[in-house]
């Protein structure tokens, strides 16, 4: 039978299996169990794989645009350290510049005053100097007097004190010499 | 006839193989057809396919293992290889049901060449006409919803900028490939296939013992029919997929038709 199947499709035995016949309960069966097959697989499994694919673009993207906000964040900061930078250096330019300015002020202003010291020292210095150059003029005047009146006793014998303190001859003796000194 | 010979000589191998090697006594030993080696094996791939993916999808992380991996990469294959790349961004709905469609004909088909089972449900007409039949009813189903019925009818059948003359004959042959020939050729293929590449198989494997059997000196003829038994069988495994695929790849194919704007 079997042999007369595969040589004669068209015989007895043919009639019975047609092969493209298809057997109605098989496709019940066959549906059921593919509907099974669907229903979990597209319920349960296929919609958390969908899931967990976004999740991954997500984990992945979200990466890109975090690291892409850190960039822009760190080349903010670093911006804004360069201005800082540049104001700071403008800024300790200008101190410096001050400070120039105002040690050159200071250094004027203690020249002055210490010319000035100075000059005050000189004159006080030469003031002084000439009241004292007076005061022993005056005692050497007196002195020399006084020893001349002396010496003149001690010559002549007399005294001549009284007189010459009457008359001032020292005095005048002395004026003679000044002034003769002075020529 | 030889033939007569062949099969007298070779005992209790069934020799030719028939088309009644297809159909083969219940599991009852009765000639039912509820409780078959072919329901079982539809019932056995349903719970291979979904024990894999609710155990590798039991508890899913952001960097995968190697089962999760895999069901990832099976359901991508037909998510971004199949519906996003055929149907567009608008395929993505789509898309479990692709990979589901996928894995029930691959797993049903590759059956073909277990050991034990040795022959795919799919050599049975009524499964490939279910998922075709599946197809059709998707396809029609969304052709309608999309454009409405008049308009879908229009762009099925009317090819644009025709001569008039012609429309009557194009009406006819864009009718019958589009509403008659797909779902036909569809099961077609997938069913001719497996049965095909079963009854090959039967060939060589049955032949090299028939020719064992017939003279002992045949037994190197024996041992290349053997060889190519099993180069076939590799060769089996790869249609086993290719034809999943290609099924697959119909069936969004035909859905893109159905979604597309116009001609």
């Amino acid at each position: 039978m079997a042999y007369l199947a595969f040589f004669a499709p068209e015989g007895e035995g043919a009639t019975e299996h047609n092969p493209i016949v298809p057997i109605w309960q098989e496709m019940l069966i066959g549906a059921v169990a593919f509907g099974v097959l669907c229903f979990i697989l597209m319920k349960f499994v296929f919609p958390r794989m969908n899931q967990m694919f976004e999740a991954r673009v997500d984990a992945i993207e979200g990466g890109i645009a975090r690291a892409e906000k850190a960039q822009a964040e760190a080349q903010q900061v670093l911006s804004q350290y360069k201005a800082q930078l540049a104001e700071a250096r403008t800024e300790a330019a200008r101190i410096r510049d001050e400070a120039r300015a105002d040690a050159e002020g200071i250094r004027q202003d203690v020249l002055a005053k210490a010319r000035e010291e100075s000059e005050r020292i000189v004159a006080a210095g030469k003031e002084q100097l000439a009241g004292e150059r007076q005061s022993i003029v005056r005692e050497l005047r007196l002195e020399m007097g006084t020893l001349a009146v002396n010496l003149a006793e001690r010559i002549v014998g007399e005294s001549l004190a009284d007189e010459a303190r009457r008359k001032g001859t020292v005095d005048r003796f002395l004026a003679e010499i000044e002034t003769a000194g002075a020529k | 006839m030889s033939s007569t010979a062949l099969v007298l000589s070779s005992g209790d191998i069934p020799w030719p193989p028939s088309i009644d090697d297809f159909y083969l006594p219940d599991l009852t030993g009765g000639h039912g057809v509820l409780l078959t080696k072919f329901t079982a094996m539809v019932w056995l791939a349903v719970a291979i396919i979904l024990v894999f993916f609710l155990v590798a999808y039991r508890n899913p992380k952001m960097v995968p293992s190697k089962a999760q991996w895999l069901a990832e990469s099976i359901y991508g294959f037909n998510r971004d290889g199949i519906a996003k790349e055929i149907i567009g961004h608008d395929g993505l709905r789509f898309a479990p049901y692709l990979a589901t469609l996928f894995c029930f004909i691959a797993v049903t088909n590759i059956f073909a060449i277990i050991p034990l089972l040795q022959i795919s449900p799919n050599s049975h007409i009524a499964f490939p006409i279910l998922l075709a039949l599946i197809t059709y009813v998707l396809y029609i189903y969304w052709g309608i919803k999309k454009h409405g019925f008049g308009h879908f009818m229009k762009m099925s059948l009317v090819p644009p900028n025709v001569p008039g003359w012609l429309l009557p004959l194009l009406i006819l042959i864009e009718g019958l490939q589009n509403f008659i020939l797909r779902p036909f050729t569809l099961s077609l293929r997938l069913f001719a296939n497996m049965f095909a590449g079963h009854m090959m198989l039967l060939v060589f494997t049955l032949g090299g013992f028939v020719m064992l059997n017939a003279n002992t000196l045949l037994f190197p003829v024996s041992l290349l029919s053997w060889a190519l038994a099993i180069g076939l069988t590799l060769f089996e495994a790869l249609i086993c997929l290719l034809q999943a695929y290609v099924f697959v790849l119909l069936t969004s194919s035909y859905l893109q038709t159905s979604l597309a704007e116009e001609h």
